[in-house]
């Protein structure tokens, strides 16, 4: 498949080196040719790179190998009905100059510029907003610098006006003051959090309201930013585990498996079947809990309460056989590299599939409630429409872009685990609007069932883990009784897994979209850098487009219909 | 008095200390004002649920506004951008007022050891009650709880309390 995409680029650009690297093109490209080149791959019909998935940079300072800069800003794109992937690299030669910005291009390049501007200090020339997103605004200096000290934490004092951007949004809009003097009114700034129970978390929603109608907004987030990334460059591979169940922790073992998986694309290596199977079961069965309580959150936002006792209770009981097979409720951390944690206790069949059936009972419940109802038709159809352009220049991915009728889904688009071999459909909506959000959750949370009951009939016998102790760790009687498995666990526990030098991207169909992993590795058992490409930021991204025209009620359960879950929005 | 004491009672009074029985109503009926930053608020969310139901406790009057509630129940990380919030939000809250940090974040910064991470509320606000866990079980919520009022059965109602906290804001 990419055989076809590399020749294509190769031909249209003969003069820029690229490579394919783990089923991505990679392109090289000189700061002046940037714009052009992003220009190009977005607008020739052969390429159609339509979705920007991921701006990113790299720090060299400290790399063993030395580099041409030391910065480079990444470019994540995607053809998604082509299945092509692609990266292109550019070195940063004067981070205070910068390069172009592509916001122009795609609407998701402004905010992942901002993050860029943030943690590296690096520029966008013609940004049109470009200020700190993740940190706050009295810090000083870029975090994921090498040379900035992962333990200097900066006190903020006040929190931003936002004053500014909201009359900048208005004026963008045509609307300022004297406009509302001509009609004898005045505009009402209004707050929506970062404490407010409509936030679900901590995000911020500024709204500029004439009446009740939303004439301008603008978000502000970064109140949950635990420093992911910076953590992850001093920890073994495996330490980070843990610290991916805390990115969407509503479905905390799907990023256990992403990372994992991440990692193990790259080491080439083939984990077991039984394995294998085990990961496709528990993705989709945290799925299921993840849209779960999506659902109930949003349908207590519209004041259908019992729903959520309908759904939340459903996962509640789930959580009994997470919690025994994990030993752990939420965040589970139950994948290493190379396998799982424990292989599946006894009598798990038996479990899993009461769970199914009364999760099956309480989604029709609820269903009952609302397919027929007035009053959610009325809040939700034709409200807060998200338009197939708009998803797309934003990034949108998972059940948010589906509903606008795109049925990307890299389950279907760029199988792994052998997704490909399962019945199941992927549900996509026609208009964007909120009920199709809904509707189209409700619908993936059938199909992941469907997926679970084929998948429980195939269970194959043997190991959960790899037998490769340069990977996972030898069972315990090796390690007390042999000199061999002895050191390779020492190594494993203290140096970490190593991992061969090399930089790759690698992403998995999370609850809520495209959850990738941008590594960069020098070799050793930590990693250099690594970037989660994390699907709520994109969806939060284009919020505003959502909203503006709509109003204030509507805001609030458009939130909860894109599933904002702050771990992975801020990491 | 309900279920008919009264009539035993006649014309006689009741005499009790003003402690007792403002603390007897103040345990009994907590509101909490949910902080909820992160994950461990999902396991608030499992404390409320029906399974562990946390109206047993006569808490289950969730406020979402400060002015209403006298728990502050600090569900999740607080980042140094989250903090300011978190004070003023503490500042709104009515006296008396008593606060749990759940988890490990709140109580310590967690596993986020970082520039971004407040290594624990009680540098920000004063903490009556710490929850360890990562995150912590919803039985621990319940517990906690049950501290807090154990506490208040303690106190005396012409006490200001925390009256010379500082923290790293003020
Ligand atoms: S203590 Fe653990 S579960 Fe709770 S907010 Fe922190 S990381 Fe999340």
């Amino acid at each position: 498949m990419n055989e076809t995409a590399i020749d294509k680029i190769r031909a249209l650009f003969p003069d820029i080196d690229c490579k394919e690297v783990k089923g991505c093109i990679v392109m090289e490209v000189a700061p002046a040719l940037l714009e052009q080149t992003m220009q190009r791959l977005k607008s020739y019909p052969d390429l159609d790179f339509g979705l920007l998935l991921d701006i990113t940079a790299i720090d060299y300072l400290s790399y063993p190998q030395p580099k041409d800069a030391r910065f480079y800003v990444v470019y994540t794109l995607r053809n998604w009905q082509k299945n092509w992937l692609l990266q292109v690299r550019t070195p940063v030669a004067r981070p205070e100059k910068g390069l172009p910005t592509v916001s122009g291009l795609w609407g998701a390049a402004d905010w992942a510029e901002r993050e860029v501007y943030d943690q590296y200090g690096i520029r966008f020339i013609g940004h049109p907003d470009l200020r700190r997103i993740l940190n706050h605004w009295q810090f000083v200096g870029h975090p994921l610098r090498k040379d900035y000290d992962i333990y200097k934490g900066q006190i903020c004092y006040e929190t931003d006006s936002l004053e500014k951007e909201i009359k900048a949004r208005l004026l963008s809009k045509g609307i300022d003051e004297s406009t509302m003097k001509d009609i004898n009114t005045e505009m009402m700034y209004l707050n929506l959090g970062p404490s407010h129970p409509a936030t679900h978390g901590a995000i911020r929603i500024f709204t500029a309201l004439d009446g009740e109608t939303i004439m301008a907004n603008v978000n502000e987030i970064g109140y949950l930013h635990r420093g992911f990334e910076k953590t992850a460059e001093n920890r073994t591979y495996n330490q980070i585990i843990p610290l991916t169940d805390r990115l969407n922790y509503c479905s905390a073992m799907m990023n256990n498996i992403a990372y994992v998986k991440a990692i193990e694309t790259w080491l080439g290596l083939r984990i077991t079947d039984r394995a294998m199977i085990m990961r496709v079961i528990l993705s989709e069965f945290l799925r299921v809990q993840d849209h779960l309580v999506c659902l109930a959150a949003n349908l207590v936002d519209m004041g259908g309460l019992t729903n959520y006792w309908y759904l939340y209770n459903e996962k509640e009981a789930s959580y009994d056989l997470i919690s025994r097979l994990t030993g752990a409720r939420l965040t589970s951390s139950f994948t290493r590299i190379g396998g799982m944690y424990r292989d599946f206790y006894e009598g798990w069949e038996a479990d899993m599939a009461h769970h199914l059936k009364a999760i099956e009972k309480g989604v029709n419940d609820s269903l009952k409630l609302v397919l027929q109802n007035r009053i959610v038709h009325d809040r939700t159809q034709g409200t807060c429409v998200l338009s197939k352009e708009t998803a797309m220049t934003y990034g949108y991915t998972g059940p948010n872009l589906r509903s606008t009728g795109i049925s990307f889904d890299l389950r279907k688009d760029n199988p792994y685990y052998h997704y490909e071999t399962f019945d199941f459909a992927v549900p996509v909506g026609s208009q964007g609007d909120i009920y199709d959000r809904m509707m189209v959750r409700f619908e993936e949370i059938f199909e992941s069932i469907k997926i679970i009951r084929q998948a429980m009939k195939i269970v194959p016998g043997g190991p959960v883990f790899v037998d490769d102790h340069k990977v996972a760790l030898p069972p315990k009687e090796r390690v007390y009784n042999r000199i061999e498995g002895l050191a390779n666990h020492f190594k494993l526990i203290f140096e970490g897994v190593k991992v061969p030098a090399g930089e790759w991207y690698d992403s998995f169909e999370a609850a809520n979209g495209e959850l990738g992993f941008h590594f960069v590795s020098d070799g050793s058992g930590t990693p250099y850098k690594l970037k989660v490409r994390p699907p709520c930021f994109y969806a939060m991204a284009g919020y505003h487009e959502m909203v503006e025209g709509e109003m204030i009620a509507d805001a609030v359960i458009n939130l909860g219909s894109i599933n904002i879950i702050g771990g992975e929005l801020d990491r | 008095m309900a279920l008919g004491l009264e009539a035993g009672l006649g014309d006689s009074v009741l005499t009790t200390k003003l402690d007792a029985v403002v603390n007897w109503g103040r345990q009994y009926s907590l509101w909490p004002m949910v902080f909820g930053t992160a994950c461990c608020a999902i396991e608030f969310m499992s404390a409320a649920a029906s399974q562990h139901d946390i109206s047993r406790f006569g808490a289950e009057v969730v406020r979402f506004s400060p002015r209403q509630a006298d728990l502050m129940l600090v569900c999740g990380t607080i980042s140094y951008k989250q903090a300011p919030i978190l004070k003023r939000i503490y500042e709104q809250m009515p006296e008396p007022k008593w606060v749990v940090a759940m988890g490990a974040c709140a109580s310590s910064g967690g596993i986020y050891d970082n520039y971004c991470t407040v290594q624990g509320i009680d540098t920000v606000i004063p903490v009556d009650v710490y929850i360890s866990g990562c995150p912590p079980r919803p039985e621990a919520v319940l517990d906690a709880l049950i501290k807090i009022q154990d506490q208040i059965r303690t106190e005396s109602v012409l006490v200001d309390r925390n009256k010379d906290f500082k923290g790293i804001l003020d």
